[in-house]
This record gives structure tokens, sequence and C-alpha cells, in this order.
């Protein structure tokens, strides 16, 4: 059974077809990476899967089950996390506080309005080992406006690996880091275990080839080329959608 | 030794508070107290929705006349205090899920708009549901009630029982607000679409959290009701609105002594200083243009960042002459926390 599966998804916005007819198949474990030049839709396709649009037609499984009419929110409790290319943290509160909203989203605590959210033991645990994770435990109790673009990138990443997901989408994770700060991110990425499938978007052919096993090539909202790395790198298509050959 | 400090000043605050009557002279002004301890009461209700949530109502004295005007009515047909004040409640509640349902369509100017229009039904009925309000005239109660055989006729004891209330109040808020569901809350001002994205429910965290301001503007407009014994249009009208928003904004949204120092400020100036001078709405707004220019963050935050300015100067440069602190990009939100 695949861990994400995408079949005949369409998305339009007015006249504007985004996702054409989008088939997508994602093996438990697997590292997939979508290439395709801007406005090929990548970040639409992710809206899509997470639920943050709702798409004209097709349908999207998770493990086997068909989620494409549940809310957002439930996708989250199902094991789907994001991360995005836009940095959207919350600026005024500490790192720590930034995961430990990650690690209450799922938890049934939320809903408490009478105990301390400061003082919940296990949620700070889990969010300091989660910083620990993207090598940010040291700068736990900083505000977040007082850190770099970098530490940023990596506390999205920590949000996202706090809440234990089954699939993680990645939008962009190095989209403006530093040649160092890539390869941080790159060690952080090599490091999540197999169990949690992993689906990235990234411009940076250089890590991101490195990185994923299987390439999506995605071109006016459609698939044009899938495969193995060589297979991909290798096709006359790609070579003409990036060197307009 | 911080810790002791702020339990220190707590309890100097408390004592001062309590106190009021012995130091403060006459009955006039533990009168204004307990004026500014009600609408303290409103402005901390009202800064659950605006500062917290994010959410700018301007149709709050809807929920807090509703109230007013639900004891009054029980109360004239005839119920007990215990009864009017209970189906006050339970009235106010339910008008605010459905000021909820409505206005929460929206988000900023959207809401805005909505809770100005629901505002506006509840003065219309108000002013022309004659049978049921009296239409202009309002509606008079004759009697306080007496808890526990204490009669709260006198200024003192009702100032004593606002006081209660109003730290009764003090103390849910400071507890939601510190709590999962408060933080929850907070998120969902700063990022509600990743707040979706993590699992949460962002419609029903504003909703509850609607309704809890909601259940503290009607408990402060039945002590409104208790103290001028009378509620009529003019209470529930947009102006009343504004004046409890413009509580929050000048103290300071977010915090939890700013709505207090905003009660303050507009009680002190609609009461004392209209004894000296007659334009005294003229002074009001002079004062809201000062703090805008001056402290836009509001007037708690904007003392504390001049205050750690100063002490900052002091140790710096002893004896340097003060220029001004710098502003923040201030907004409706900027406030602490």
């Amino acid at each position: 059974m695949s861990a994400l599966e995408v079949s005949g998804l369409q998305k339009s916005f007015g006249g504007l077809r985004v996702t054409r007819e989008v088939n997508l198949s994602v093996e438990p474990g697997e590292r997939r990476l979508i290439i395709g030049p801007n406005g090929a839709g990548k970040t639409t396709l992710f809206s899509l899967i997470t639920g943050e649009l709702r798409p004209d037609a097709g349908s999207i499984r998770l493990f086997g089950r068909e989620i494409v009419r549940v809310p957002s929110r439930r996708r989250a409790h199902l094991g789907l996390a994001r991360t995005y290319q836009i940095i959207t943290l919350f600026q005024r509160e500490t790192l720590l506080h930034n995961v430990m909203l990650s690690l209450l989203g799922l938890s049934g605590l939320r809903w408490n309005p009478f105990r301390r959210f400061a003082q919940q033991a296990a949620l700070i645990e889990a969010g300091r080992a989660a910083l620990a994770r993207v090598g940010l435990l040291d700068m736990a109790d900083r505000p977040l406006s007082d850190t770099s673009y970098g530490e940023r990138r990596r506390v999205e990443i920590a949000m996202g690996l706090a809440q234990n997901p089954k699939v993680l989408l990645l939008d962009e994770p190095f989209a403006g880091l530093s040649i160092e700060e890539r390869r941080d991110v790159q060690g952080l990425l090599a490091s999540i275990p197999h169990d949690v499938t992993i689906v990235m978007i990234e411009h940076d052919m250089d890590v991101a080839l490195e990185f994923a096993e299987r390439i999506t090539v995605l071109h006016f909202g459609e698939v044009v080329v899938e495969g193995s790395r060589a297979e991909v790198v290798a096709h006359p298509k790609t070579r003409e959608i990036y060197l307009g050959e | 030794m911080r810790r002791l400090a702020a339990l220190g000043s707590q309890l100097l605050a408390l004592g001062l508070l309590a106190s009021l009557p012995a130091w403060i002279g006459n009955s006039y002004y533990v009168n204004i107290a307990s004026q500014v301890l009600l609408y303290a009461v409103f402005a901390l209700g009202l800064n659950v929705i605006v500062g917290y949530a994010g959410l700018v109502s301007l149709g709050h004295a809807g929920l807090f006349g509703i109230a007013a005007y639900s004891g009054a009515i029980l109360i004239t047909a005839g119920y007990g205090h215990f009864v009017a004040i209970a189906g006050a409640l339970v009235v106010t509640l339910g008008v605010a899920a459905l000021f909820a349902v409505l206005a929460l369509r929206g988000t900023g100017l959207g809401f805005v708009m909505i809770t100005v229009a629901l505002g506006q039904i509840v003065w219309g009925v108000a002013y022309r549901w004659i049978s049921l309000t009296n239409g202009d005239n309002g509606v008079s109660i004759t009697s306080r009630p007496a808890p526990f055989g204490l009669s709260l006729v006198d200024a003192n004891p009702f100032y004593w029982a606002t006081l209660v209330v109003f730290l009764v109040a003090v103390a849910a808020i400071a507890i939601f607000v510190a709590s999962p569901f408060g933080a929850s809350l907070r998120g969902t001002r700063d990022q509600p679409r990743r707040m979706n994205a993590l699992g949460y429910n962002v419609w029903l965290i504003r909703f509850l959290a609607f309704l809890f301001s909601g259940l503290w503007s009607g408990v402060a407009g039945l002590l409104f009701l208790y103290y001028n014994q009378f509620v009529s249009p003019q209470t529930v009208a947009l102006t009343a609105s504004a004046e409890v928003l413009l509580m929050v904004i000048s103290g300071g949204t977010a915090t939890l002594l700013g709505p207090i120092a905003g009660a303050l400020l507009v009680v002190i100036m609609k009461n004392v200083a209209s004894g000296y001078i007659e334009r005294w709405n003229f002074v009001l707004g002079a004062i809201f243009v000062a703090i805008v220019i001056f402290m836009p963050e509001g007037l708690v935050p904007g003392s504390l960042r001049l205050w750690r300015w100063a002490t900052r100067r002091r140790r710096q440069h002893p004896a340097g002459p003060a220029a001004m602190a710098p502003v923040p990009h201030g907004s409706i939100n900027g406030g602490a926390q």
C-alpha cells in the first residue's frame, strides 16, 4: 500500500488550471522530490494534499484511506505534516513555545482552560527533544524574533517532526539558506528515520538530487516525467523544461 | 526574590483596593471606584476577543446591555435576584453564541462590521420594542440583591461586592490566558492557517473565546444594572461599544492590566474631569491621540517600555538628558504577550 496516493487531482482558479491531472504514488519510507519551473503548481499540490485547498476532482489516499473530504485540521491528526515555503512561525514566542504549540495541536490538552501551558512537563520534554533533533536546544528559550533565517528554517522542520508524522511535506526547505546552513539542513533531513515518508519541493538541484530516491517533474500542472534520479536527469523532457532545448 | 516582590505588590494592591472606602473619603468617590471596577470587568471580557483572539468587536455593548435588560425585565416580572442573574447570563450566552456564529464568518474588517450591525440590532430592539423594553424610558428596578443577608444598598458594601466580582474576573481571565487553550487562542490570532494545519479547530477556538468574552461582558452588564438600578437604550448604543473598545486599546490589548488601566482612565475622565471642564470629551480625545502617538501599544506596555528604557539609561549615563524613548511599530495587537 502506498503511503500517499494522489490520482486524477484537478484544481482551477477561475480559468487557470493550476493542477490538471496529477497522479502520484509515494511508497512508505520513500524520499520523493518534486521539481518544476515556477508556476508548475508544486505548492498548490501540497495545499491540496494537506486540505488547505479543496480540489475540483480527484482522490488523495493516505495509507489507503481516502482523505479528500477530511478537513485539513483532521489530516494533521492522521499523520500528515508540512512545512511552509514562506516561514509562518509565531514571532513573539520562544522557540520552545513554537514547538510546544505544534505538539499541543495533536493533544487533547489543547482544549484545557485551567492548567498552565508553560508548566506542561510532557510537552516541554517532547518540545526540547524536537529542538535537540535540529540542533537548537541551547536556544530553546530565545524569542523567535532573535533568530536567523536559517535557524527559523530548522524550527519549521522541528515543528513538522515534533508531530511525529507518517508523511512529511517539505516546501523548499533550502530556500534562502547560506552554504553552511544548507549543509546543516541536509544533514538534518538525512537523519530522519525511514518510518517517515518525505515529499519535498526544491529548486536547489544539487542538494535535492542527492536526497531523493525518486523524482517527479511537474510542468503546467501535470506530471511530465517520473522516475529514478538518473532516469529523470537523462530524460529529454527534463532537459527541455529546464534548459529550453 | 522577584516572585516575592510580585506577591508583595499584589498583596499591597489588594489591601489598597479593599480598604478604599476608608481612605478615599466620601461615598461619591466610592461609587466612582465601583464604576471603574465594573467597566474593568467589561473591558477585561472584551480584551479576550480583541487582544487574545485578535478580533475587534464593536458590538459588545449589545451583550453588556442584553444582560442588563434581561436582568431588569426578569426582576420587574417579579423573579428573585438569583433567578434574574442566572437567567440574564443564560440569555447573554445564547445571544453571544448567535453573535459569534454570524460574526465569525469574517475576520478583520468583516468581523468588525458584522459586530457593529449586531450591536445596532440590539439597540434597535431596546429602542423600538416598547412593550418589552419600555423604549426610550428604559427599565428601572428598585432593589439590589442581598447576598448572604448583606444589604448592598449603601455605597461601601456595593463597592466590596463589585470588588469580589472583579477579582474573580481577573483571576479567571489570568488562568484562561496562561492555559493551553489560551496558548491555542493566541496562536489562532498570530497564524490561523498554520494553526489549522497543526490540527487545531480555529473556528471552534474562536467561538469558545467569544462565549467566554460574552460571559464577562454579561457579568459587567449585571453589575451596571445593579449600580444604576436602571437601563436604557443608551447603554447598548454604538458609542458604548466604542468606549469600552477604547478602554482596551488605550490601556494595552492582550495584557491583563491594560483594560483595567483603560477603564480607570475613561471613568475618571467622565466623572471627575467633567466637573471642571465642560468639554471633557475633548480632553479624553486629546489623551487618546497622545496615547496613539507616544504609546501605540497602550498605556501599560508603553509605561513599562519607558520605565525599562529610563532605568537602563540611568545606569549607563547617570545624568544624561532625557530624550524620547523609541516607539516600536505598534498596532491593535502590538501589546505584550
